[in-house]
């Protein structure tokens, strides 16, 4: 059966990639042709087994419920087993979809991209192992194979943020996005060794049965701290406030990159990781309301940074944290499908978004300030077209894909909360507002004269089509097709468009659409007065709320306060025992060199000393067992 | 205390501590040569004694005690063996030295010391 | 070499007829071993004590046959050969010839002793260390009744093809190495 046969493949889709790199990173480094075409041959090889996996799953038995599960054992230590293989379910194919296909589309953006780069073999290989590492992270059937493909993707993303390593900003930004989210991997392994000590198992299925068990039997007080700690994870891997630091200094990697981080890899495998391990969160309330309140929060507080922002690709950074708050807002009201659903159109229109992005800036000789753009709409029409979808899905306008995806999200808030529902609303405006502010600034209005800018190649310009078309009907499709039979929890939820919000968000946005066309390209008011009179507001948000300094304040206080007083231990304490000691070895030898005078025959002598004095201990007892036994002679 | 004949009446029937105490003599008499010689030659001469003297031991015991094999006798070769190679190095490493330092006494080799 | 061992047996075994015909094979036996004993310990102590180091030579090499002659008297014929062909003869001579290599001033002062506190410092250690075995020798049990253990050289020989083949292999190796070892060590490194 073709269907068996995709689905006990599966675990070929993460290898394929990872072959490439293997193959890249062995053989090929060096010739950049013949790398793409490895990389690129081994992603369309895994894109078309993903299609595979996803017509059996669509066509099979295959639910959210009864997943196809595969696993092999893998290690044991004591009687701890941990096994490895692949979980298959919808939610599973989907993300496969989308990981292979964007990274797919990726690299054939890079070939044109990167072709004068002279470490584009280099290049490939890492893309290659990180589409690997998602992809791992994907069919994980327990939390360890997860957090092993997780870590993974913090690698690549460190190798691939800090590309170019002769450039100290590019490094530093490499630094922070691992340590950054290595402290929320922190909690994350905490969390999973909890689950490992209270369940003996890491099983996803396994666990799907015995965590209500547990929660039924002893209530949700333990849980829920296993709950924050898995939720830490997170935090840090999809940038959610306050770990989110990380992600605006990622664009310091190559614009494909970004892309990729962005869209399909790094940044949703949060999202991922709350998905699959919805069972557990979904049974806490306090843990959801946690995610539910940070998600949007999060999605608010990064839309009002990216009003102001300047470099395009910061602006485009900061809506990916306010996106990915948008799905955490989706998890915490309880509706997985929502959320899911998001994160694959978010990741067509943002991949599609980076990558315009990435030939704006390629055309502008490596100009990422939108205030120095302008005009490119003539010179760069297929960009441009390209865009003004990518702008048009974000902004949630119909019949693009965000405006599905979005009324869904807003829809779940509404039924939860009225609050989180008011606060997703007002940041889709702002989302609106500055995303078309990005397209007005960039362009619109009067090109600069000289400026360099012309159409891309078509390495990178058929990539922008595919995306920008499926920015289209993604949303049309997964509305239409019922992605909410397909990838839910517990019972499936009907796809139905609650006019009333789906017309409130899409009127504010408008208005938020005119409103930076009345700023921008009609000029009637000048942006410079009204960030003057927003003062301290528009100074906030301009320095990010002055996190990264907060970052640095605490750093320098503790940290380095930490470190002076360990110093002066190590100094004076730790330096004193040791020299201390040095100097009482030091007297102890004067003492007794008088034995060590390198004559051979007095060691000798002082051997046999010894064994003299062991012969008389050992015969002393000898003689007393003897004479216990009855006399010695 | 047992009286003169019958220690002479011990002394006459050979057995096995007559062979370990011509052991212990032999391994004595080689220490204290160890001890006192001056010539790094006669030192050896002195180690091959006290060598002798334990496979005395292996042989005696293994032919007095019930033993089933000749592990006894064999370890003795082995023993032999081994002083061998040992006499061999010994000697190349004191001719070694009296060609490097034209001295063979012991007292001037104390380049141990630190 | 057969041919002394043969020699030797039978001369023992002609010891034992006597004694035995003689009735008195106690004391028989005990006078060999006093000889023997006797000349090894002699040997021993003419090697400490000799002042030349030739002398001292000759009395080691005394001492090893007594004590090849005591391996007979215990019925390790053939060890006792070897102690013979090895000591008596190659240890022997190799010994001579190192004597003869490193050359010294006065022949009747080679084997020089340390000073007398250091003489008498060594016989205390040497003296407690005998003291010592000398009563692990004693607490020993009186075994006089020797074990049958049958042809010697069959014996070994299967021993050493079957259940030590390994140390025997080792052993083999490590006369290899020190074969190897003297001679880069006596003939020096090439300086250039």
């Amino acid at each position: 059966m073709f269907s068996d046969f995709m689905l006990t493949h599966a675990w070929l889709i993460p290898l394929l990639p990872a072959l490439a790199f293997l193959w890249i990173g062995f053989f090929t480094r060096l010739h950049k042709k013949r790398s793409a075409a490895i990389a690129i041959t081994m992603s369309s090889l895994s894109f078309l087994l993903a299609c595979g996996v996803t017509w059996a799953v669509l066509s099979g038995p295959i639910t959210m419920e009864t997943p196809f599960v595969q696993k092999t054992l893998w290690f044991e230590i004591g009687s701890v087993r941990i096994f490895m293989g692949s979980l298959v379910d919808p939610l599973t194919a989907m993300m496969l979809m989308v990981v292979t296909m964007v990274s797919l589309l990726v690299q054939i953006y890079s070939v044109g991209y990167m072709a004068h780069d002279p470490g584009a073999g280099r290049f490939f290989a890492f893309l290659s192992l990180f589409a690997a590492s998602m992809l791992g992270l994907v069919i994980a059937v327990n939390f360890a194979q997860l957090y092993v493909f997780w870590e993974l993707v913090g690698l690549c993303s460190y190798l691939l943020i800090g590309f170019y390593y002769d450039k100290v900003s590019a490094r530093e930004a490499a630094k922070k996005a691992f340590i950054t989210t290595r402290i929320g991997d922190f909690g994350l392994l905490l969390g999973i060794l909890l689950l490992q000590i209270t369940f003996g198992t890491l099983d996803f299925q396994e666990l799907k049965v015995l965590v209500p068990a547990y929660i039924w039997i002893s209530g949700t007080s333990f849980m829920t701290i296993v709950g924050l700690l898995l939720f830490i994870g997170p935090i840090g891997k999809s940038g959610q406030f306050p770990l989110h630091v990380w992600l605006p200094d990622a664009m310091e990697g190559p614009t494909p990159v970004s892309a990729l981080i962005h869209a399909a890899t790094m940044v949703v495998a949060g999202v991922y990781l709350v998905g699959r391990a919805y069972f557990i969160f979904s049974a806490l309330p306090v843990v959801m309301n946690v995610i539910a309140w940070l998600g949007g929060f999060t999605a608010f507080f990064a839309a009002t940074i990216a009003l102001t922002q300047r470099p395009i690709k910061r602006i485009l950074a900061y809506s990916t944290i306010s996106q990915l708050g948008y799905m955490m807002l989706a998890l915490g009201v309880g509706s997985l499908t929502a959320s899911m659903f998001h994160l694959m159109t978010h990741a067509f229109f943002k991949a599609l978004l980076f990558l315009c992005a990435g030939a704006v800036i390629e055309a502008m000789q490596d100009e990422a300030d939108i205030f120095k753009m302008g005009g490119l709409r003539k010179k760069m029409p297929v960009t441009f077209a390209a865009m003004t979808i990518g702008v048009l899905a974000i902004s949630g306008l119909p019949p693009f894909a965000g405006f599905f995806s979005k009324d869904e999200i807003l829809g779940a808030a509404a039924a939860v909360s009225t609050p989180l529902y008011l606060l997703g609303t007002l940041t889709a405006f702002l989302t609106a507002f500055y995303m078309a502010r990005l397209l007005f600034v960039t362009f619109f209005g009067e090109a600069s004269p000289g400026c360099p800018a012309t159409e891309t190649n078509a390495f990178m310009r058929w990539p922008l089509i595919v995306l920008a078309v499926l920015s289209c009907v993604s949303g049309l499709w997964g509305h239409f097709a019922g992605f909410g039979e397909w990838v839910y929890f517990g019972a499936a939820e009907e796809t139905g468009i609650d006019w009333v919000i789906a017309g409130t968000s899409t009127v504010l946005s408008l208005v938020a659409i005119g409103l930076a066309y009345e700023i921008y390209v009609a000029k009637r008011w000048s942006a410079y007065e009204i960030s003057q009179r927003f003062g301290v507001l528009y100074t906030l948000s301009f320095n990010k709320y002055y996190i990264d300094e907060f970052y640095t304040l605490l750093r320098r206080t503790f940290c380095d306060g930490l470190g002076r007083i360990l110093y002066w231990i190590d100094l004076h304490v730790i330096d004193g025992i040791v020299n201390g000691l040095a100097r009482l070895v030091g007297v102890l030898s004067t003492i007794f060199t008088f034995l060590q005078n390198g004559q051979v025959q007095r060691y000798v002598a002082v051997f046999y000393g010894g064994v003299i004095v062991l012969v008389a201990y050992s015969l002393f007892y000898a003689y007393k067992v003897l004479t216990l036994l009855g006399g010695a002679f | 205390m047992i009286s003169f004949v019958e220690m002479m009446h011990l002394a006459l029937h050979v057995g096995l501590p007559h062979f370990l105490l011509l052991s212990a003599v032999l391994f004595a008499i080689g220490l204290f040569g160890l001890f006192t010689k001056k010539g790094i030659i006669a030192v050896l001469m002195c180690i091959e004694l006290m060598l002798n003297a334990v496979n005395i031991n292996f042989i005696a015991f293994n032919h007095y005690m019930p033993a089933t094999d000749l592990s006894g006798q064999l370890m003795a070769l082995f023993s032999i063996a081994v002083a061998a190679a040992e006499v061999a190095i010994g000697l190349a490493l004191a001719f070694r030295i009296y060609h490097d330092h034209h001295t063979v006494n012991v007292d001037d080799l104390n380049h141990l010391k630190g | 070499m057969n041919d002394l061992i043969l020699s030797l047996h039978r001369l023992i075994d002609m010891g034992m007829t006597m004694a035995e015909e003689l009735g008195t094979p106690e004391i028989i036996l005990a006078a060999v071993f006093y000889v023997f004993a006797g000349i090894s310990v002699l040997g021993a102590l003419g090697v400490v004590l000799g002042r030349n180091i030739v002398h001292s030579a000759l009395c080691l090499t005394a001492s090893f046959i007594g004590i090849g002659c005591l391996y007979i008297f215990l019925s390790a014929d053939f060890l006792g050969a070897v102690q013979f062909l090895v000591y008596g003869g190659a240890v022997a001579i190799l010994i001579v010839m190192a004597i003869m290599l490193t050359r010294r001033e006065d022949m009747a002062h080679s084997n020089p002793s340390r000073s007398i506190p250091h003489q008498l410092a060594a016989l205390v250690v040497a003296g407690m260390f005998l003291l010592a075995m000398a009563a692990v020798a004693l607490m020993s049990p009186f075994q006089t009744a020797p074990a049958d253990i049958g042809d010697t050289v069959t014996g070994i020989a299967d021993l050493m093809l079957t259940k030590y083949v390994l140390p025997f292999e080792i052993v083999a190796v490590l006369l290899l190495i020190a074969m190897i070892g003297a001679i880069i060590l006596a003939k020096g490194v090439d300086e250039s």
